[in-house]
């Protein structure tokens, strides 16, 4: 079974701990998003739709990294506290995988672009008034994250980590990856990741968020000019 | 069990059709966005979130509405058909893969177009700029030319042969611009013909009860003009049409 990463990318990460965590076996296929090799015309054999992560496992392809975590869940039949069989826990964890996706996702990328790629990579000064209002943006979903998703209970599902808090914690990580520490200031978010870094394991959380940490170093060593095709796209779906 | 909806929202729509369909009985419970509703104090103790749609199972609360139909599926699974969410591990894959990449693409894109022609006017004072909507039908363009290429292909339905969530949440979402006058399905003969299908496996009947609402949305700035709420929801347009 191959996995198609970059762990730039937080679907990647999330993607890339589970299966690691699991013993599951796979083959590391590195697409650097950087470099648009997503763009490649054999990667576009593997995800028509040209994103990370992506998962072959013999024939059949997969991409979107909630479907291949659910589909490695179920396949190796990994412990149940990930994807409970439980009626009310899985949907707690099914209502979270759902609202990510247009709230802290979308919030934490926004952030980690305007912050560092946009002026770094691409080179494009981001006005004050776009950061600031990322900014409110993301912590509205990082308010809600914590009063409504994790409320009182060690992890989203209760007791124990989900598939639910390891989507999140690769989201909250990645403003921080452009300098943005989301945990000051948050002393109950920042308990709740220390507890799901303890249930993933510290070596393996770091070994993930190595290159996400490093980020604001190497962009500055970047051959930026690779990047510069996207800065159309980019600039239209973040300014 | 309660359904809190407007059948004004692609997501109540989905939500809706499937309990119908598969005759699940609940209480219909309106929440008019267009006037509102959802920043009251009794739907705010409901939700917090105060979106739609909302399902209340006894004491159980769940906003979401792929999160609602794959509860529904699992609880009511001794009577549910199997292909509306397959046990089988590719198959369901396959709806996964739809239910996950549609929040930010074809949701997305044709809730703009559909609020920019809509909305826009009412919030902003003045007509959409072409080139702002220009941009949004270009993304909408995108979403549905994927659709078509990599998640029906040449099938019926998006898992094969069969009818699944994944079409049902993918139809709701394309009848939106439809219903403020932009037919997105114009030229597309492919996607016609698989609305079609998914209609017939409906229900023609049940389909265009559920966008009874959405289809007659001209009167919809009026509601909105008389919305007390309009003050709070104009800086949240005004946000989403920069």
């Amino acid at each position: 079974m191959e996995l198609y990463l970059d762990l730039f990318s937080q679907p990647c990460r999330s993607v890339y701990i589970f299966a690691s965590k699991n013993n599951i076996p796979f083959e590391f296929k590195k697409v650097s998003l950087m470099e648009g090799e997503q763009y490649g015309e054999e990667f576009g054999k593997i995800n028509l739709i040209r994103k990370l992560p992506a998962l072959r496992d013999g024939d059949f392809c997969l991409a979107e990294s909630i479907a291949i975590l659910l589909y490695l869940a179920e396949k190796f039949k990994t412990p149940d506290f990930w994807y409970p069989a439980d009626l009310y826990q899985r949907a707690c964890i099914n209502e979270y995988l759902s609202w990510q996706h247009t709230a802290i996702r979308l919030h934490g990328s926004k952030m980690f672009w305007l912050r560092l790629l946009i002026p770094k990579v691409l080179g494009v000064d981001v006005p004050q008034d776009k950061l600031d209002s990322a900014l409110e943006d993301l912590n509205g979903s990082l308010k809600l994250l914590e009063e409504k998703f994790i409320q009182d209970k060690p992890f989203i599902a209760g007791d124990n980590i989900s598939l639910a808090d390891l989507v999140a914690i690769v989201e909250v990580m990645q403003p921080v990856g452009s300098g943005l520490d989301v945990f000051e200031g948050r002393p109950k978010l920042s308990a709740w990741r220390d507890r799901v870094q303890v249930a993933i394991g510290k070596e393996l959380f770091d070994d993930a968020h190595q290159s996400l940490l490093g980020a604001q170093e190497s962009v500055t060593l970047m051959d930026t000019s690779k990047m510069q095709f996207l800065k159309p796209k980019i600039l239209k779906l973040f300014m | 069990m309660e359904l809190y909806l407007d059948l004004v929202s692609q997501p109540c729509r989905s939500v809706f059709l499937f309990a119908k369909a598969v005759g699940i009985p609940f209480q219909f419970k309106r929440v008019e966005l267009a006037a509102g509703q959802q920043y009251s104090e009794d739907f705010g103790k409901v939700s917090v979130i105060r979106k739609v749609p909302v399902m209340k199972d006894g004491s159980f609360v769940l906003t979401e509405s792929v999160a609602i139909l794959q509860y529904l599926v699992q609880k009511h699974r001794s009577s549910v058909a199997d292909h509306w969410y397959p046990a089988d591990l590719q198959q369901r894959a396959r709806v996964n893969e739809y239910l996950s990449w549609q929040h930010m693409n074809l949701r997305t894109h044709g809730s703009k177009v559909f609020l920019l022609r809509a909305m826009f006017p009412l919030i902003m004072g003045s007509e959409v700029p072409k080139d702002k909507m220009d941009a949004a039908l270009e993304d909408l363009t995108q979403s549905l030319d994927l659709l078509e290429e990599k998640f029906l292909q040449n099938k019926p339905f998006i898992i094969g042969d069969k009818l699944s969530l994944a079409d049902l949440v993918a139809v709701v979402e394309i009848m939106q611009p439809v219903g403020c006058g932009l037919d997105a399905f114009e030229g597309r003969v492919k996607l016609i013909a698989w609305r079609e299908r998914v209609k017939k496996e409906l229900g023609e009947k049940l389909f265009d009860e559920a966008h009874e609402s959405i289809m007659a949305v001209s009167s919809l700035p009026q509601t909105m003009q008389s919305n007390t709420q309009l003050a709070m929801l104009i800086p949240k347009f005004q946000k989403l049409f920069k």
